[in-house]
């Protein structure tokens, strides 16, 4: 990242990227905050309304509460996926024909449309049809996601475990798989204990790959929309609705462009200012 | 002790088959076998589902829309992500950084944010209901991510082969295209995968631009799921049949698969 050599004429490079990025990204963003001040009633007719929707959207309870759950949602699942998938990481073969197997058998729920992951987890733990919902009511438990609420958090969460673990499994293993072999050795001649070696060789050599997985899981998690949306719809009534679910459901549902467009607009700076905490950190991480 | 190691990852990998099987059973089975017994393999086998998808138009075209969008979106995303993440992995130039803090900004904004607003941006400009509508909307997060993962291939690349390259007189298009594209033919491989699989499995933008004659598979199995009640067997028949592609690709990366999703930085 240092000894770069000085080029301005590398921006006619960057052109194409900015032209097409800008065109998705600028005039939509416009038409947010355009939309964030002003009142309609319709036939494109708008008054000036100020910061009324911000203050509307940043004292309503019902957004709130879905910032509440999106967070506690974010949390569980970083706090189970990165663990579990750096452990299945240190577990798996490091060589031969079995890698290609599991790397593949893996990667697989990562490339269904997310519709789909939410359909077939719906079909996979319903009460009367579904696998799941038959093996947990058969164990003695009272389990329906549709209608309690405990339930469905369990489904929702372990729906992103099934999804998403895998990314942290690939990303944990291919930082594993970039030691050489002589620090091993080393470790072993030193005499040292398998808790050493993790903590000392392989956690260090890991950092990197797992400062992407968390950004990358942090960001997807918190803009999660269509897998619970089809599971569960947000319920039962709102116990899973998180900020994506709720936020189009004011903004196509109900058409209530103003404080949807407020909320959008604080919903994406608070992605933005955690992920750029996160990214600071890990550009500070890799110039070290 | 070998034995509990192979455990983890056996369990795991039959904990990830399992909602797949049950998805695959599903599909085999009458809509009276799904509502009316609970089975563990389907008892009257059927091929009904299958073939009612592959017959239909409304249903086998969802899947020529979606392959199309997401075919072109992969060609724009990576053909100009290629010469941007040279530009960022080699030189220093004006807000450098900044521009590309901005770029990864767009892989976080929520889809949800923009979907209205995409709407009205595709509407206005006449591509409503295009495939290239929905191959664009997809460049807002797969540009990004394509920038990323080939400026950490190519950082990994050494500079000198650049500087011999100039030094024994090949020109700049010939050298990029020539031997360093070579080069890093892996990564340009895992970019194209990754911007299949995002381009792939997003439905809320491709739902909202689309309506009738560029309307993803995706779209087209939620809307039975609405209308036609309980069809159920032919859900799970359309939603395997949407695994294919994904697993089909993963087998051609499965070598670079584990430093793709590192985005070249291991």
């Amino acid at each position: 990242m240092t000894n770069k050599k000085a080029y301005p004429k590398a921006w006619l490079f960057v052109l194409p990227v900015v032209a097409l990025v800008a065109f998705n990204a600028l005039i939509p963003l416009m038409t947010v905050v355009n939309y964030s001040v002003q009142e309609t009633f319709g036939n494109n007719v708008f008054f000036w309304e100020g910061v009324k929707w911000f203050e509307q959207v940043l004292n309503s309870e019902r957004f709130h509460a879905s910032l509440l759950r999106q967070l506690t949602f974010t949390g569980i699942i970083l706090s189970i996926e990165v663990p579990l998938g750096i452990a299945i990481a240190l577990t798996m073969p490091t060589r031969g024909i079995w890698v290609s197997v599991c790397l593949v058998l893996m990667a697989l729920p990562l490339l269904i449309p997310w519709n789909v992951v939410g359909a077939m987890w719906n079909i996979f733990a319903l009460p009367e049809i579904g696998l799941l919902g038959q093996i947990i009511n058969g164990m003695g438990f009272d389990y329906n996601f549709t209608q309690q609420p405990l339930s469905a958090w369990f489904t929702t969460i372990l729906m992103d475990v099934w999804h998403w673990t895998s990314l942290v499994v690939l990303l944990a293993y291919a930082g594993l798989q970039s030691i050489p072999d002589a620090y091993y050795q080393a470790a072993k001649i030193d005499g040292a204990s398998g808790w050493a070696v993790f903590r000392y060789i392989q956690l260090p050599k890991m950092k990197r790959v797992l400062t992407i997985a968390i950004l990358l899981r942090f960001m997807d998690s918190f803009m999660i929309y269509t897998e619970p949306f089809v599971l569960t719809g947000g319920g039962p009534g709102n116990t899973t609705t998180f900020l994506s679910i709720d936020l189009v459901k004011i903004a196509l549902g109900q058409f209530d462009l103003g404080p949807a467009a407020a909320m959008s607009l604080v919903y994406f700076l608070i992605v933005l200012l955690l992920c750029w905490v996160f990214y600071t950190l890990m550009m500070r991480t890799e110039e070290q | 002790m070998r034995k509990v190691v192979w455990l983890a990852p056996t369990l795991y990998i039959l904990f990830l088959m399992l909602p797949i099987y049950w998805l695959l059973n599903m599909s085999f089975k009458t809509t009276n076998e799904i509502l009316g017994a609970f089975t563990l393999w389907p008892q009257e086998f059927t091929l009904d589902n299958y073939v009612k998808i592959f017959t239909d138009p409304t249903w086998y075209n969802g899947y020529f829309n979606s392959l199309t969008y997401v075919l072109i979106n992969t060609s724009i995303s990576v053909s100009v992500a290629l010469p941007a993440a040279y530009a960022f992995s080699r030189y220093r130039f004006l807000g450098d950084k900044h521009l590309f803090f901005w770029l990864l900004t767009n892989r976080m904004a929520p889809p949800a944010v923009f979907a209205l607003p995409f709407f009205q941006l595709y509407s206005a400009v006449n591509l409503f209901d295009t495939h290239i509508a929905v191959a664009l909307a997809h460049c807002l997060f797969n540009i990004p991510l394509a920038v990323w993962i080939l400026e950490g291939f190519m950082s990994g690349v050494p500079k000198e082969l650049d500087e011999t390259a100039y030094v024994d007189g090949y020109s700049f298009w010939r050298f990029f295209l020539r031997i360093f594209l070579p080069t890093i033919a892996a990564g340009v491989g895992v970019a194209a995968f990754f911007c299949f699989m995002f381009s792939w499995v997003e439905l809320l933008l491709a739902k909202t631009l689309t309506s009738v004659a560029a309307k993803p598979i995706a779209a087209t199995m939620t809307r039975t799921a609405s209308t036609a009640g309980y069809e159920l067997g032919l859900l799970a028949a359309a939603g395997s049949l949407t695994i294919v592609p994904g697993a089909f690709v993963i087998y051609f990366v499965r070598n670079y698969i584990a430093k793709g999703f590192a985005l070249g930085r291991v």
